[in-house]
């Protein structure tokens, strides 16, 4: 028995020192947070459009089929970074977009410049929608499943490794679940 | 040339740190007195080639050579002198370069001064010490080098954050590392206790004068780093129980704990097995604070840029040392946990309660800085672990420990007579319930932390003393110097550090439940009042200073109609790294702060001025710096200077007296 | 203390200090009660984008709206636990800066208590083993008498 209490000093520091290598050797971010709203109905929410005349984005749009919502900004530089990658995305798949926090005129400008690849864009000038979706920064990229649902988010620009390995994987999962 | 000569001379250190590490080993083992005395020159030889690294990476900065990498990635040519030569220590590379350097400092101080010192234990303790600094120069010259160049030779640096850029930072982290080094000591004598399977009274003695100089020195870190952030972050605040913050704190409660448990080692031959083990803990945590702020597991979304394979090597540096250590210690030290015999009421049993308490704090604020860790590891969930879990924990496990400071040094050794001393403590009592009814009348609102808070302080203070005085016997008639001079100085200054404590809580309290804000908008000309002060916005100016724009907010401060003095505060702009910072203002009174602080306004012509009036902040600076002194004063105790023969006791002494 | 906060900062990547403002003039009730609880409530909610720092320190964007939208919240009088479950909802316990207790935060909870008891055991059981071996052996006069004389030297030696 008291050999065990003095055993107990290095059990502990072993246990200690192995959660610290934990996310050392797995290479993993400790600062990624998951989204809370994984698996929950999309918020509600009735954007009004960026593009007069245009559709804005409703809870309701985002449902019947499995699509991808993207939170960007013109002034926000790694939404610039993932850009080429989304239009290259919005080829085959349904992504609508959000403003946030943004001079409607000037994502206008930044879109004409760099290409719109959004089906429907919803403008959230106040943030509220962002914040009800728990947004905690620009670009974050969700993907809703056929009921609505969200089933996924990525905080931080879209790479091309994150469309190869994370999002065309659940998508294809996705479709094929449905049918 | 000079950089390489300070490459090499890095590169030597580390041979010679190897060397250190090993052949005194070997001769304590063969009992080969040339060999063991091998440790005493390499001690030498490796302070003195850190020593020339060191200036060399210094003289780099000071004449800023570009074409080396760590000076053109943290200094600049327009930077002010002292922020050249702090900028040393400002970075990675460079603050580890110091912490080598402070631990061989240590190391050739055991060399020089441990006389008295059994050859073999002193043949290990400095192999010991050599074996760490190999482990850290080793870790230097694979993942850290200072020493690299940079080609092409950039025309100028990036220039040291401008926060950093301050005169309180310049001493904060050799402080830091003197303390969380210093502890290396009492490591190396726990481990050579340890290897040796003996300790006795006359080890305590020993261990005891390195572990309050690291103690007192980590402190005055501690205590200039908190008050750094209270005046140049312009949030006011002065602890935050953030991660980095808490890896700092936890060497220093094990620390305090060891200060108090090696008195029983020394004077009752017990809690030998226990003190050994919080020296490795003390260190482990002096180790882990490094570990946890150079490896980024724990710090924020903006830790990934973080070099994994530092925060790998780091982290089988604390495996092996830590866990070598402490393998060591399942090992050996059943077979010496002997001890003398022991009652619950005495000295003895009061610093054991001392200790528990201590521990308990210490392991709170581990786990609950290292919680959201293991609970990602373990289920993939996030917490937060803030102020709020820290305050509901740490504080009610102190409160009985600050209690207990005010009865514990009446307690006689052995056995002692508790109704005694609360009759001595019967006026304590009386004040510490005299103020808890003032406080409760006088404050706007009921609160009762206040009210517990200042209560303690008063009773630890009255209590120290009483203490105090009756072993002076201030109430006696003749001879009172003589028996001040007489007493041991380790009993001075363990007064003095406890009136520290007593005193740094009335800051704390002060602060945190009183603290007034006032934020406005304003325009030159606009007033703002707040605790009996009317603060009015003169003018805006700019100045510049030789690195960066500033604009200068001048604000008269009014008492009573009448004009008492200016405040200043900056908004400045770094150009080199784009950087703006503010500048706080504060009129600093014994009974409180007044701190002001601009940000942007609302137009080109408005700031907004936020004021604060923060009650007794002064008294945590000056308990802190109580406590540094009762370390230094006690630390200069004849007894406890190495080698020095034991005072004779002197006639005025009190029986229940000892520190 | 943030000093190595600081410096651990500086080698991620250079991250631009701003300055700090945190909570605005024209943010702030007249109602000094409600003021008061608002403060207390942004104490204990995370800022996510600066992650060390509380909403009420930060002047991050996002710190902002969060505060608007509290004040909304306590203004049509909202309860503090509907407001946390309101931001949970949203961002996870992560926001909370006072972890709730549940089944994964008990040991975290139960760990200032869980240490005490441990201490107390440990120290308890080394002192009953320390007493056995010494006291059932009664002392001899010549013991005593020994034993009172070293007792008196060591009494001096203080």
């Amino acid at each position: 028995m008291a050999r065990v209490v003095f055993l107990l000093p290095l059990v502990l520091f072993a246990v200690v020192a192995g959660y610290f290598a934990v996310p050392l050797l797995t290479g993993r971010d400790p600062g990624e947070l998951p989204s809370a709203l994984i698996d929950r109905p999309v918020p509600d929410m009735a954007l009004p459009p960026l593009f007069e005349g245009a559709p804005g984005l409703a809870s309701d749009d985002l449902r019947g089929g499995v699509t991808l919502v993207n939170f960007f900004a013109s002034w926000c530089l790694p939404c610039r970074a993932e850009h080429p990658v989304l239009t290259r995305l919005a080829k085959s798949e349904t992504l609508h977009g959000i403003s946030y926090k943004d001079d409607p005129a000037r994502t206008r400008a930044w879109l004409a410049e760099l290409g719109d690849p959004f089906e429907r864009i919803g403008t959230d000038t106040s943030g509220r929608t962002a914040i009800e979706w728990g947004v905690y920064g620009v670009p974050e990229t969700y993907i809703i499943d056929r009921d609505g649902r969200i089933r996924y988010r990525h905080a931080g620009p879209v790479t091309r490794a994150v469309l190869e390995d994370e999002i065309l994987p659940l998508l294809r999962s996705l479709r094929e679940a449905a049918s | 040339m000079i950089i390489e000569l300070g490459h090499h001379a890095l590169v030597l250190a580390f041979l010679v740190a190897l060397l250190q590490g090993t052949v005194p080993l070997v001769g304590a083992a063969r009992r080969d007195l040339a060999l063991m005395e091998l440790g005493r020159s390499a001690a030498l030889v490796q302070l003195l080639a850190l020593a020339g690294a060191f200036a060399a990476l210094t003289h780099a900065y000071v004449t800023s050579d570009f074409s080396v990498l760590n000076v053109a990635e943290n200094s600049h040519s327009m930077k002010p002198m002292l922020y050249k030569v702090t900028g040393v220590w400002g970075n990675h590379e460079g603050s580890m370069l110091l912490w080598v350097l402070v631990l061989a400092a240590f190391g050739l101080a055991v060399a020089l001064r441990g006389h008295g010192l059994p050859a073999v234990l002193k043949a290990r303790v400095l192999a010991i010490q050599g074996l760490l600094g190999a482990g850290f120069l080793g870790f230097i010259l694979l993942t850290s080098n200072p020493f690299l160049r940079l080609d092409p030779v950039p025309a100028d640096g990036r220039d040291l954050n401008p926060l950093l850029q301050d005169p309180g930072l310049a001493f904060h982290p050799p402080m830091l590392y003197l303390g969380y080094v210093g502890f290396s000591v009492a490591f190396s004598f726990s481990v050579a206790a340890l290897i040796e399977g003996r300790v006795d009274p006359a080890w305590a003695r020993w261990v005891r004068p390195w572990t309050l100089a690291a103690w007192s020195a980590l402190t005055a870190g501690i205590a200039l780093g908190s008050w750094w952030a209270y005046y140049e972050l312009g949030w006011g605040g002065w602890w935050y129980w953030d991660p980095v913050e808490n890896a700092s704190f936890m060497p220093w409660l094990a620390g305090t704990a060891l200060l108090h448990s090696a008195i029983v080692v020394e004077k009752r031959d017990a809690l030998k097995s226990w003190t050994i083990l919080l020296a490795i803990i003390a260190f482990g945590f002096s180790l882990m604070g490094t570990f946890l702020v150079r490896s980024g597991v724990l710090t924020s979304v903006h830790a990934f840029a973080v070099d994994p394979d530092r925060g790998l090597y780091i982290l089988v540096l604390l495996a092996v040392t830590i866990g070598g250590a402490l393998a060591l210690f399942a090992f050996r030290a059943p077979a010496m946990a002997q001890g003398s015999l022991f009652r619950p009421i005495s000295r003895e049993g009061g610093l054991v309660a001392n200790n528990l308490l201590l521990a308990t704090a210490t392991a709170t604020v581990c786990v609950g800085t290292l919680y959201p860790l293991f609970l990602d590891a373990a289920t993939g969930e996030k917490v937060s672990v803030g102020p709020p879990f820290f305050h509901a924990t740490f504080v009610p496990v102190m409160l009985p420990a600050v209690l207990l400071a005010g009865i514990g040094p009446m307690l006689a050794w052995k056995r002692a007579d508790l109704e005694g001393v609360f009759t001595r403590l019967r006026f304590a009592a009386l004040v510490a319930g005299a103020v808890a009814l003032l406080t409760w009348l006088l404050q706007h609102g009921h609160h009762p932390g206040p009210v517990i808070g200042l209560a303690l302080a008063a009773w630890l203070a009255a209590s120290t003393l009483i203490e105090w005085t009756g072993r002076v016997g201030l109430f006696r008639r003749r001879g009172i110097v003589a028996r001040i001079i007489g007493l041991p100085r380790s009993a001075h200054g363990m007064t003095l550090a406890h009136l520290g404590l007593a005193v740094f809580i009335c800051g704390a309290v002060g602060d945190s439940f009183w603290r007034r804000e006032v934020v406005v908008d304003a325009t030159p000309g606009a007033v703002a009042e707040l605790a009996g002060y009317r603060v009015v916005l003169e003018d805006i100016r700019s100045g510049n200073g030789p690195n960066y724009e500033a604009e200068v907010v001048r604000l008269r401060v009014e008492r009573d109609g009448e004009a008492i003095g200016e405040l200043r505060p900056e908004r400045r702009f770094y150009p080199v790294q784009g950087t703006r910072t503010t500048e706080a203002a504060i009129r600093s009174r014994p009974l409180g702060d007044l701190y002001a602080a601009v940000g942007e306004g609302r137009t080109p012509e408005h700031r907004t001025l936020r004021l604060w009036h923060a009650p007794l902040v002064p008294w945590i600076w000056a308990g802190a710096l109580m406590m540094v002194t009762g370390g230094l004063v006690s630390l200069s105790d004849r007894r406890l200077r190495v080698g020095a023969p034991r005072r004779t006791p002197g006639p005025v002494t009190q029986p229940a007296g000892g520190d | 203390m943030r000093f190595l906060a600081i410096v651990a900062f500086l080698l991620l990547a250079p991250l631009a200090a701003a300055p700090v403002h945190a909570v605005q003039p024209d943010e702030i009730f007249a109602d000094s009660g409600l003021e008061q609880r608002a403060r207390e409530i942004f104490r204990g909610v995370r800022c996510l984008v600066c992650q060390n720092q509380s909403i009420d320190d930060s002047d991050a964007a996002l710190a902002q709206d969060l505060r608007t939208l509290i004040r909304e919240r306590l203004v049509a009088g909202e309860s503090d636990e509907q407001i946390h479950r309101f931001l949970v909802a949203r961002y996870g316990e992560f926001v909370l800066l006072d972890p709730p207790f549940r089944p994964g935060t008990w040991l975290l909870w139960a760990s200032p208590v869980l240490a005490l008891l441990a201490g107390i055991a440990i120290a308890w059981a080394a002192l009953r083993r320390r007493r056995s071996p010494v006291e059932p052996a009664a002392l001899s006069d010549d013991e005593r008498a020994r034993l009172a004389a070293l007792a008196a030297s060591d009494e001096e030696g203080q």
